[in-house]
Parts: C-alpha cells; structure tokens; sequence
C-alpha cells in the first residue's frame, strides 16, 4: 500500500473524524463518570474502554451492574450488544486488508463510528483511510475521556451538558449518508419498527440485533426487473 | 472486586472475540454481491435500532426525555442543511442542555 496519488477525500475523512474524535471524548467523559458512580475503580473503567472498546456494550455492563444486577446478566447485556460488531465485520473485511497479524488488530477497531465512515467513502482506499483515522482517534480519545470521567467522577453533570443527546446525535450523523437510495430507507424504517417493537419484551441489546436480521433479509431479496411501480 | 475484573475480563474477552470473528469469515462467502450488498445495510440497520432506543428505551421501557428529543431534532435539521458531523454534534448537546436549563 505504498501508493502515493493523493487521496481527495482526505480533508473530508479528517475534518468528520475530529467530530467524531470530540464526541468520543466527550461520550468517554459521561462514561467514566456513570462507571465511578457504579462503583468501578479508575483502573477498571480506563480498562474496559481500552480493552474492551465497544460503547454501547460497556455502558450496558455498568449499567446492568448499578442497577443492582448480577454479573452474568451484565455480561449477556454486553455481549448481546456487541454482537453487533461482528455484523460490521462484514463490511469491514470487504474495505480493510485483513489478513495476518493485521487482522487481529483491524477486529479491535470495528465499531459503529469506524464502520459507518469506511463504507460511507466512494473508494476502497478512502474507505481504508476512514476507517483507522476514525478508528484511532475515536480510540484514543474515548480511553483518555474515560479517565477523566473516572477521576472527577461524581463532580460532573453530564446530563445539564446534554450529553445525553450525544450519542443518538453521532448515530443519525452516520446513518444520514447511508441513506441514499430506497433500500437503505426501507431496511431503516424496518429496523425502527422492530427495534421499537422489541424493547418491552427482549432485553438490552436483542432489539438492535433483531434489526440486522431486517438488513439480512432486504439484502439478500433478488433484484427484480423495474417494470414499473411495484406496490409492498 | 474480583467478580467485577472478571466480569470485565470475560466481557472484554467476548466483545473482542465476536469482533474477530467478525473480519474472519472466509473471502468466499465475502465475494458474493448479495452478501456485499448486506453489508453496506447492516450498518444502516443497527445505527437506525440505536438511534430509536438510545431516545425511547428505558431498561426495556418505553419512555423519552423531551430535552434530549429536542436537542437531537435540532441535530437532525443541523443534518438536513448539509452541516458537518461536528456542527450536528455540538448543536444537538448545546440545545438539550440550553433546553434543560431554562426548562
């Protein structure tokens, strides 16, 4: 990969990956200070964003944990949501080279943010590019966001700063480009219904997963000849 | 505390795990244009699940926060008009927290 043309959309893939790059910040702040108010220690909560790196699935963990519930349902929470990730691995493999050791190191950093860049760029290099500038930065900056959440701890309102609205906020700022063309429209207004519908009956997590299985089966419907309107 | 480390540890162990197993799956089953087309809409279908729950699910309840609606509405027209993913960042978080303050 020693091409040396100039990628165009690197101003583009910077600028949105700064955004992000905030947000993670900002996002690893409200974590930090939601694991020191469950009783996490500093250690274990910089622990888990470094290690285990995938948002929702640690704040469903914590969550689960200071609501008074047991490990192992913390822990199904946790996995149940990040099941997510190797959904994205799909994609992900198809835009980053992933073979050897490397491959080990590109599964650490499919995420929702790192996987909606890369398959938001025109280009396999681009997409390439999208992926580790999100990928590291949000990293980096979610673990250092997490420490400093940690150490002040209760000493933050992170709900007078609104940063509650943060995450859905970045989700609809990745999703809007996605949605382009009619499949895609159709397959997220499918995923609404079903998630929604599932959040009183299945627990944390099993709502998003239930909504791949909209994405896997308008993916996989033949293509049919346009004659005209076809009424669903 | 050992329960908790270990907790984190098999959690750890489990995310990373469904990760790799992820960008694992053999170039074969990659290849195929239906599979390739799936994966363009998986994302497309899990940001649209988080977005609906992370603003209507409370522990398996249906219930919203009309600040943070607001804030994330603002997000939305901030998208509308084309603005960049830091712009819509920052106007949905400064419009939920302005809209808690005063109301």
């Amino acid at each position: 990969m020693t091409r040396s043309a100039p990628l165009p959309e690197k101003a583009h893939i910077i600028r949105a990956a700064a955004g992000i790059g905030l947000y993670a910040g900002a996002f690893g702040l409200t974590f930090g200070a939601v694991s020191a108010a469950a009783g996490l220690s500093v250690v274990q909560a910089v622990a888990m964003s470094a290690v285990m790196f995938t948002g929702a699935s640690q704040f469903a963990l914590v969550g689960v944990l200071a609501a008074g519930g047991t490990p192992l349902a913390g822990l199904s929470a946790a996995l149940l949501l990040g099941l997510r990730n190797a959904f994205y691995g799909v994609p992900v493999t198809g835009i980053v080279a992933t073979r050897g050791a490397l491959r080990g190191l590109t599964a650490h950093f499919v995420i929702d943010e790192s996987t909606a860049m890369a398959v938001a760029q025109s280009g396999r290099r681009a997409g390439r590019y999208a992926f580790w500038a999100t990928g590291v930065t949000l990293y980096l900056l979610w673990t250092l966001g997490t420490l400093v959440g940690a150490l002040v701890g209760g000493g933050i309102d992170t709900s007078a700063l609104g940063l509650d609205a943060a995450a859905p906020a970045i989700f609809l700022a990745l999703l809007w480009p996605q949605l382009a063309n009619d499949r895609a429209r159709v397959v997220a207004v499918g995923a609404v219904v079903v998630a929604l519908g599932l959040v009183p009956l299945a627990p944390a997590g099993l709502p998003i997963i239930a909504a791949a299985a909209v994405a896997i089966g308008i993916g996989l419907l033949p293509d049919r000849p346009r004659r005209g309107r076809q009424d669903r | 505390m050992t329960t908790l480390w270990a907790t984190i540890i098999a959690a750890s162990l489990g995310c990373y795990g469904l990760k790799l197993a992820g960008v694992s799956l053999p170039a074969s089953v990659l290849a195929h244009p239906r599979v390739q087309r799936t994966a363009g809409l998986l994302p497309v279908a899990m940001l649209s699940a988080l977005v609906v729950t992370d603003l209507f699910d409370t522990n398996g309840r249906y219930s919203a926060d009309w600040h943070t609606l607001a804030g994330v509405g603002v997000g939305a027209i901030a998208l509308r008009l084309g603005r960049s993913l830091v712009v819509v960042f920052l106007l949905a978080i400064a419009s939920t927290a302005a809209l808690r303050g005063v109301a």
